[in-house]
């Protein structure tokens, strides 16, 4: 086992990788800033100039986002993977992704739908909050109910990919009787983009992931006895419930947030579990923790820079570039020897 | 029932008592530090290396990070020597055989440090030499380190061999003491059909008739 020595060190690393991919992230876009200016935006006085606009009203925020982001979702990963003692399992794969959507699409169309009885026209920022992370508690604790009965790896994730698609078809329906103008609101939304962010909506983003990163580190014991899986982490002295609910809740939070105002990412928190357990070789979540928040943050911004096509006006949908990271991710797991270990 | 000993399992009936007190009247955290258990379900992780299974045996007595204390290493040693498991420690589970994993499994338990330990049919999937050798390994735990080490099994014929006191469940009589004792009693004549197979008394095994 790698001594806490070595640990740091590769944190140090992780960080400074960390850091260079934010400032490469801040520096490239469609439009052409220099290094040098860059730099004169970030840390000189306000000036008139467009690139200081460009930079601290959108790529600031969006490279921010990115890395919450990243974080968020990988550590929503990490927690569901070892909730559901599956390597396969993740907010996306799963469905909860998907809750979320419902969940925002219930708002932004189904509104509109019933404004009859609601007078609520409008929404905010924290209502498509709050109705994401319920839309993707529900899903979640669905298939935490199903999982309880299947145990097969499988099964659970084609549930999930069934929980997917019921959810998507709920919003075909919705989207079919709303108006035009909810419906591209919609649309844009599920996208995925997280170049959108208001600061406002970015410290709401950023609460929501602090807290679920929060509840995650009080949940470290608990975590590291469920690899044992739960009857011995009863015998462990671990009350069950409660660090059921504290898990669950903190995964709920980090993907709902994230989704509600990223749009579904895929992926991401599948994949990179799985990368920090190669590179760290521990199931120590005191470890695995913050390693999920880096390489995740370090994953999306590089995601994120490849998807602005440096230099040209175009920008890629970032879910395809996630896509194209995380799905061989999940092709090698399952073709690997050594199956269905986490 | 050892299920319902280890707190897995609400009783039918009767009580439990652990030291003299009813078994639910301790907490989660107080039965850990009272009885720790080896399971026949697999864990759910076989990614824990050797050392990581066996520091989270302490995790009843370490504080809200799981951080090990001095103590808590010395006692992991201890019971690292005592199974001696040093060549395996930097494995991971999923590369070691089963009676490996059980022995390293019993080492957590031990390593939990309690005066109990619960063991769910410790010998299922092994061969002969691994089964005895756990038993073995078990008999002088029990002896050197004062502990109480309860299995269930159906390998009646080495735990009559190793034992020091055994319970017969054959949902009559229940028969509980020394093997020697039941033999001379006769308990385990009608345990079986006696049209396919007999007890010998004298070699303390089962024959089939043919």
């Amino acid at each position: 086992m790698p001594k806490q020595s070595t640990y740091n060190l590769y944190f140090i690393a992780l960080l400074v990788v960390l850091l260079i991919c934010f400032v490469i992230n801040i520096c490239l876009g469609s439009v052409n800033i220099s290094f040098f200016k860059t730099f004169k935006a970030l840390f000189g006085t306000a000036t008139e100039d467009a690139s200081y606009y460009i930079i601290w009203e959108y790529r600031l925020p969006k490279a921010m986002t990115t890395i919450m982001v990243g974080g968020g979702l990988s550590l929503s990963g990490l927690l569901m993977q070892t909730l559901f003692r599956n390597p396969l399992a993740g907010p996306y794969v799963l469905g909860i992704s998907s809750g979320a959507s419902l969940g925002a699409a219930l708002l932004i169309m189904g509104t509109s739908l019933f404004s009859g009885a609601f007078t609520l026209s409008t929404f905010n920022d924290i209502t498509l909050a709050i109705a994401s992370s319920l839309g993707s508690f529900l899903v979640l604790s669905l298939v935490l109910v199903v999982a309880a009965k299947v145990k097969d790896t499988m099964a659970l994730l084609i549930i999930g990919l069934m929980f997917g698609s019921i959810t998507a078809a709920i919003v075909s329906v919705l989207s079919y009787f709303s108006k035009a103008e909810k419906l591209q609101q919609y649309i844009f939304w599920s996208f995925g983009s997280l170049g959108n962010l208001s600061w406002v909506q970015l410290l709401i983003v950023a609460l929501c992931t602090i807290t679920g990163i929060f509840l995650s580190i009080i949940s470290i014991k608990p975590l590291n006895a469920f690899l044992l899986g739960e009857n011995y982490a009863k015998s462990l002295g671990i009350g069950l419930q409660k660090s059921r609910y504290l898990i669950i809740v903190a995964t709920g939070l980090l993907a709902g947030s994230i989704t509600a105002f990223a749009g579904p990412i895929a992926f991401i928190g599948l994949a990179v579990p799985h990368i920090t357990k190669q590179l760290f070789h521990t199931t120590d979540h005191k470890v695995q923790i913050p390693a999920v928040l880096c390489c995740g943050a370090i994953l999306m911004l590089i995601c994120d820079t490849i998807a602005q096509l440096p230099g040209s006006v175009s920008v890629l949908p970032i879910n395809a570039i996630t896509s194209i990271f995380g799905a061989p991710v999940v092709i090698w797991l399952l073709v690997r020897k050594r199956k269905m270990i986490f | 029932m050892l299920r319902t000993l280890g707190n897995f399992q609400p009783k039918f009936s009767g009580t439990i008592a652990v030291e003299g007190k009813e078994l639910s009247t301790y907490n989660e955290l107080q039965i850990a530090s009272k009885i720790s258990v080896v399971l026949t379900e697999p864990i759910a992780s076989k990614n824990l290396s050797v050392y990581e299974l066996l520091a989270l045996g302490r995790q009843p007595y370490t504080n809200w990070l799981g951080k090990l204390a001095k103590k808590d290493i010395s006692i992991i040693n201890n019971s690292i020597s005592l199974l001696e498991l040093e060549p395996f420690l930097d494995k991971k589970c999923f590369h070691l055989s089963d009676g490996q994993l059980q022995r390293v499994l019993i080492a957590r338990a031990l390593i939990q440090d309690t005066d109990i330990i619960l063991l769910d049919e410790p010998t299922t999937h092994l061969d002969l030499y691994h089964k005895v050798q756990i038993l073995k390994l078990l008999k002088t735990i029990a002896h050197k380190t004062h502990k109480v080490i309860l299995f269930t099994s159906h390998e009646i014929e080495l735990a009559i061999q190793l034992c020091d006191k055994m319970l017969i469940l054959d949902g009559k009589e229940n028969a509980f003491n020394e093997p020697c004792a039941l033999i001379e009693n006769k308990k385990f004549d009608s345990l079986f059909p006696t049209d396919t197979i007999s007890f010998d008394p004298n070699t303390g095994s089962f024959k089939i008739k043919k």
